[in-house]
């Protein structure tokens, strides 16, 4: 493959970047949840390519701890989020002011 | 035919992911958001992780995205909320002049020629033995290895966080009139 480091990396950054403007653009809050994930994803595919280059087992490592914390981290994100909806009927940022009042 | 794979599923990843993120329906945005990490196991597939790629698959593609749209379609967010998807035109311009501004970034960091270039060494696929570090391998023996020598508290501190996340969730997804009740009786 002749694919350098670089152009994965070039992949990765982008991915961050979409994940980034999902967080800045939506109000539903599932979507935003869904773009942090998205975000997550690109940093492993990042960790995994510098991993590949340089030699070495570490990233891979990384990238197997990422994926574990992150599956934890969805399931008690969406533990609150269903909370949130049994309290204030609604998941749209928004709306969930109830600082700001 | 590596590097033609390579452009496909980085397009396919970062197609998805886009409309993931513009799709004003959650369901579509989570199928999207399947196929973009579909495209993700396929470009750690090309880097030879082989053991990280079955791994997204089954963690990300899987368990992850049903949870995710098993609450989407619990919550059934959709009625009744309008157009009114997106937040405010100056959040709106905003994102948008800073998502260009950050991918503009982005290629003309890593899209040119005066970064250094690592060559790609050929991985060993069994190993036998393990000296300075752990080399790269296809195996998922030295993730065996490594987890239960290098990263031996990290392992453990990670067993704990997932007690710790499954306590949590049966408690925070409990329903709290029950106690209620059973207090006043």
């Amino acid at each position: 493959m002749t694919v350098g480091l670089n152009a994965f990396i070039l992949v990765a950054g982008l991915l961050f970047a979409v994940g980034l403007l999902g967080v800045l653009l939506r109000q539903n809050t599932l979507v935003i949840y869904m773009s942090l994930e998205l975000m997550l994803n690109a940093v492993n595919l990042a960790l995994v390519a510098f991993s590949r280059y340089n030699g070495t087992m570490d990233g891979n490592l990384f990238v197997f701890f990422i994926i574990t914390v992150a599956a934890a981290e969805v399931a008690v994100g969406l533990a609150i989020i269903v909370a949130l909806f049994r309290r204030r009927q609604s998941v749209m940022v928004d709306q969930l002011n109830a600082l700001s009042r | 035919m590596l590097d033609i794979l390579f452009y496909v599923f980085s397009a396919i990843t970062l197609i998805t992911a886009v409309l993931m993120v513009l799709s004003p329906n959650a369901v579509n945005g989570a199928m999207c958001m399947i196929v973009a990490f579909l495209g993700t196991a396929a470009l750690f597939v090309l880097l030879e992780a082989y053991f990280l790629a079955i791994l997204q698959v089954l963690v990300y593609a899987g368990a992850v995205m049903v949870l995710f749209l098993f609450i989407i379609m619990l919550l059934d967010v959709e009625k009744g909320e309008g157009g009114n998807e997106y937040k405010d035109k100056f959040t709106l311009a905003a994102a948008a002049v800073g998502f260009l501004l950050a991918v503009i970034l982005i290629c003309s960091a890593f899209s040119g020629a005066h970064l250094p270039e690592p060559t790609l060494n050929p991985v060993t696929e069994n190993p036998t033995v393990f000296d300075a570090g752990i080399p790269f391998t296809t195996s998922a023996k030295s993730f065996g290895y490594s987890l239960f020598t290098k990263y031996m508290l990290p392992f453990q501190v990670t067993g704990f966080l997932l007690l710790a996340a499954m306590i949590g969730v049966i408690v925070v997804s409990k329903k709290h009139e029950v106690v209620e009740e059973s207090d006043h009786s």
